[in-house]
């Protein structure tokens, strides 16, 4: 029996799987690769072939064009096993965003799994995470400090929803990440009874429109445009956190800058960047999904990625695991 | 206690007034008492809670969350109450009791119980209520509230000028429910004379060069302008107390100087650090300023005495109607008759012709304590308010730039662990441009959380020098600016000093390289 240290590498391309000739969430274009879920420092365009979940595959398609790749797409529902080159893989819910998966990878008797990025609450636009059993369990770390346990979600809601009561006159300006928290954000508003017309940047029509013919309802929504613009005192715009402070903010009437980050947990970050009403909305595990992720899935062996793995690397040791630290670059833990 | 955590959270983060006082308005409005009393009394800072302190706050957490993971923790928030929130254990939350019950079990819950009481509090609360919780205990709210921000939301409350506010507001205790009956018309307003209020004060207009004809020595007495405290010091019946210009409540920092005004007074003057004949700077005010309650030996290292320029009250009469001579030569007598050691009357200075003022008023020198000259109408009653015309205040150019902090290098000495050695400079178009470096001159608290700041926000390092985000803004003062062809600014700065970190002022908001031009233009053309 092998362990996978004997055929995972990390390569300047991404982690690679030795036997199998393929990476996993690779950050440049290679012959085969297996891509977790959409998010653009995961899912990068011009592999050859593209290993992933149809939704994913059909993210990448919308951002990237239906030439997103040079040879072939592999659709890989999740729980259907895949031989690639002699090792099984199979994919499993992470609970992340629409698509997201966790790649588990089986060779010569041992076994891995990369979660990608994944949460364990409930969100209405993606599958949950499913605890899958392995030898290595490669969890992401991007919330791995004790600080950081994120509020329910409804209660980020109802606070956003009273704002809105409080200030009719002003345009409240939600700055959120395009893919999955944008639209996990207007089924939560849906959920809590919010009927009205949501409104959105440009840059995330497209998106929005995926996900409905993906069968996730986001009741009435419309694009913002120089027409109407003026008259959104009172309604909620949704638009990508770099718009919030951009030229294109301005045109809209009395803004009030909401931010729907896990980062907005910490005062003085929200505070610099201008917001005046930070919602503590993420779709990253906080840190107590993360130790419980590590028993439900009971892997005796973890690998951090990204994010502070030195607290999680520190607590999983204090808990029983064998853990390190395994170094890769160019995912940013800052894109929530 | 809900109510309030959500105005706190909400407040910390409106930046605009109109938008704070809004949700101080509506907080009012909605809150009974005496709920919305304390509320007030806490954003006033006016609550003390002796027994609850910073190291009983450390001592619940340390016993409840690993020390590795605490010190991560603090270390990546900064600040010890909010890392305590975040950190607290536990997610059952509940109901709380309300504000006011909230207040009085911290005001009188013996200190060995406290922790407890504390401690079942947090167990129950979110983590902004945590928050909250942890500042009201602390003292330190942050929320960019102003207690005259405050009176001024009082007075809209119950649409009242905000004197009347300022009267009343010393003669009044937490949580104001006598207050908020007159400001809702329930009541008569609440009856004060019988303790020590503050009287609003009168205030100048800046002098521009369009009222230069109306300064002659028939109209207007000429005195310094001094670079202190303004305060209004009070003796009666009742006792003692000294106040700022917008009537807080300084008595407690400054026994020395209330111990000064041996007769029944109402003076207005100026609070400076004085060593017999000597002034202190504003620095030496500085080292007085923060400390509550001081002891005698920092009382005798930095003397506080008051710098008299009018008299409201004397002897239980009410003299502000008179006219500002009459003030003079009555205070003059008092202070003769009485001799208080640490008052004296703040000279006349005689003049000519408007030529002579000018040169008085280039004389002064940069660092001392003077800033400028006080123009007073000699037949002028004492108003409260800014009324156009009786008093002008002539200041000498003020040398202060908001400058962007560039660099960061460790200091020497007792503070060669910190970065304490500021490079700072100035926006050209949408780069910065170095314009000095200074060593920072403040407490070791502030120098600790600006190193903290500068580790977090490091952008490269060189050897001993960080170069670090371009977020911070340093109020910036020297005595003078010349040109050079050293820098690249094209400027150097003659003894720069940070006066004020601004840790509130945005960085593209800072000074931007012209304004050296125009000081440097005035500097010449004297
Ligand atoms: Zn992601
Ligand atoms: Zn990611």
């Amino acid at each position: 029996m092998t362990h996978p240290r004997d055929w995972i590498e990390v390569r300047k391309e991404g982690v690679w799987c030795k036997p199998g000739d393929f990476y996993i969430d690779p950050m440049q274009p290679v012959h085969a690769a297996v891509v977790t879920h959409g998010h653009a420092d995961h899912a990068r365009a011009g592999h050859d072939h593209v290993f992933a979940t149809p939704e994913t595959l059909a993210i990448m398609r919308s951002r990237y064009g239906e030439a997103h790749f040079t040879e072939a797409e592999h659709p890989m529902p999740y729980g259907q096993a895949l031989e690639i080159n002699g090792v099984r893989v199979s994919l499993h819910p992470a609970g992340h965003i629409l698509g997201s998966a966790q790649a588990r990878l089986e060779y010569e008797g041992s076994s891995i799994v990369f979660s990608g990025d994944y949460k364990r609450r409930a969100d209405p636009t993606c599958v949950p995470f499913e605890p899958v059993p392995c030898d290595v369990f490669v969890t992401e770390a991007t919330f791995a400090l004790p600080v950081f346990r994120h509020p329910p979600l409804e209660a980020e809601i109802a606070r956003l929803l009273t704002s809105l009561t409080q200030f009719p006159d002003r345009c409240h300006l939600v700055g959120a990440y395009a893919l999955g928290k944008c639209q996990s954000i207007i089924c939560a508003l849906r959920a809590a009874g919010y009927q009205e017309t949501i409104y959105l940047h440009g840059a995330m029509v497209r998106l929005c429109e995926l996900y409905q013919t993906l069968g996730i309802d986001l009741g009435p929504v419309a694009v913002v445009t120089p027409d109407n613009a003026k008259t959104l005192a009172g309604t909620i715009v949704l638009c990508p956190p770099s718009a919030l402070k951009d030229r294109w903010s301005r045109r809209l009437p009395e803004v009030l800058t909401v931010a729907a980050s896990g980062w907005m947990r910490i005062r003085a970050r929200a505070k610099q960047k201008g917001v005046e009403l930070p919602l503590v909305i993420s779709d990253h595990a906080d840190w107590d999904e993360l130790l419980q992720t590590l028993t439900d899935v009971g892997a005796p062996e973890i690998w951090v990625t990204h994010g502070r793995d030195d607290a999680l690397v520190y607590q999983a040791t204090q808990m029983g695991f064998t853990a390190q630290a395994l170094h890769l670059l160019g995912y940013e833990d800052d894109s929530e | 206690m809900k109510a309030f955590s959500r105005l706190l959270e909400r407040l910390y983060y409106e930046h605009s007034t109109l938008g704070k006082t809004r949700l101080l308005l509506d907080y009012l409005r909605t809150t009974p008492d005496p709920d919305r009393g304390y509320a007030v009394a806490i954003i006033a800072d006016n609550l003390s809670l002796p027994n609850f302190k910073r190291g009983m706050v450390l001592e619940l957490i340390r016993s409840r969350v690993d020390p590795q993971l605490l010190s991560l923790s603090h270390d990546y928030v900064g600040e010890l109450s909010e890392t305590v929130a975040h950190l607290w254990p536990g997610k059952t939350e509940g109901d709380l009791p309300a504000l006011h019950e909230v207040v009085e079990a911290l005001r009188h819950t013996p200190k060995a119980q406290l922790p407890d009481y504390v401690a079942g509090l947090l167990d129950r609360m979110t983590s902004p209520e945590r928050w909250a919780l942890l500042k009201i205990g602390t003292g330190s709210l942050r929320i960019g509230v102003s207690a005259r921000q405050l009176k001024q939301v009082l007075a809209q409350y119950g649409d009242q000028p905000v004197e009347r506010i300022e009267t009343i507001w010393h003669g009044v205790d937490p949580p104001y429910e006598d207050l908020f009956a007159w400001l809702e018309g329930r009541a008569e307003a609440p009856a004060v004379h019988e303790k020590l209020t503050f009287t609003p004060v009168m205030l100048a207009h800046p002098l521009e060069a369009k009222d230069y004809g109306l300064i002659v020595p028939e109209t207007y007495a000429a005195e310094w302008k001094y670079d202190g405290i303004r305060v209004q010091v009070v003796h009666s019946s009742v006792g003692r107390a000294l106040f700022t210009r917008t009537g807080d409540d300084i008595s407690g920092s400054f026994p020395d100087v209330l111990e000064h005004l041996n007769f029944h007074a109402v003076l207005d003057g100026e609070l400076l650090v004085q060593r017999g004949e000597e002034m202190g700077s504003f620095n030496d005010l500085q080292q007085r300023l923060g400390r509550k309650s001081p002891s005698a030996k920092h009382m005798a290292d930095y003397p506080a005495a008051i710098m008299a320029y009018d008299v409201l009250m004397l002897e239980g009469e009410d003299v502000r109607p008179q006219p500002y001579t009459a003030r003079r030569a009555l205070l003059q007598a008092a202070l003769d008759n009485y001799q208080p050691g640490g008052i004296r009357l703040s000279p006349d200075l005689p003049y000519a012709d408007f030529a002579q003022l000018e040169t008085l008023r280039g004389s002064v020198d940069n660092a001392s304590v003077i800033e400028g000259l006080m123009l007073k109408r000699r037949d002028s009653a004492y108003v409260a308010g800014r009324p156009t015309g009786p008093w002008y205040k002539w200041k000498i150019n003020p040398k202060l730039v908001d400058a962007v902090l560039m660099y960061a290098q460790r200091g020497s000495g007792k503070r060669s662990s910190f970065y304490s050695d500021f490079t700072f400079g100035l926006w050209s178009g949408n780069q910065l441009l170095p314009i000095g470096k200074a060593y920072f001159g403040f407490t070791d608290a502030e120098l600790k959380e600006l190193d903290k700041w500068v580790r977090h926000n490091t952008l490269n390092t060189f050897g001993p020098v960080r170069e670090v985000k371009k977020e911070l803004v340093f109020e910036v003062a020297f005595d003078a600016v010349q040109r050079s062809t050293r820098h690249k600014s094209g400027y150097a700065l003659r003894f720069p000093r940070i006066s004020r970190i601004r840790w509130d002022k945005p960085a593209p908001e800072a000074d931007h390289l012209p304004v050296l031009e125009a000081l440097l233009a005035t500097g010449e053309g004297k």
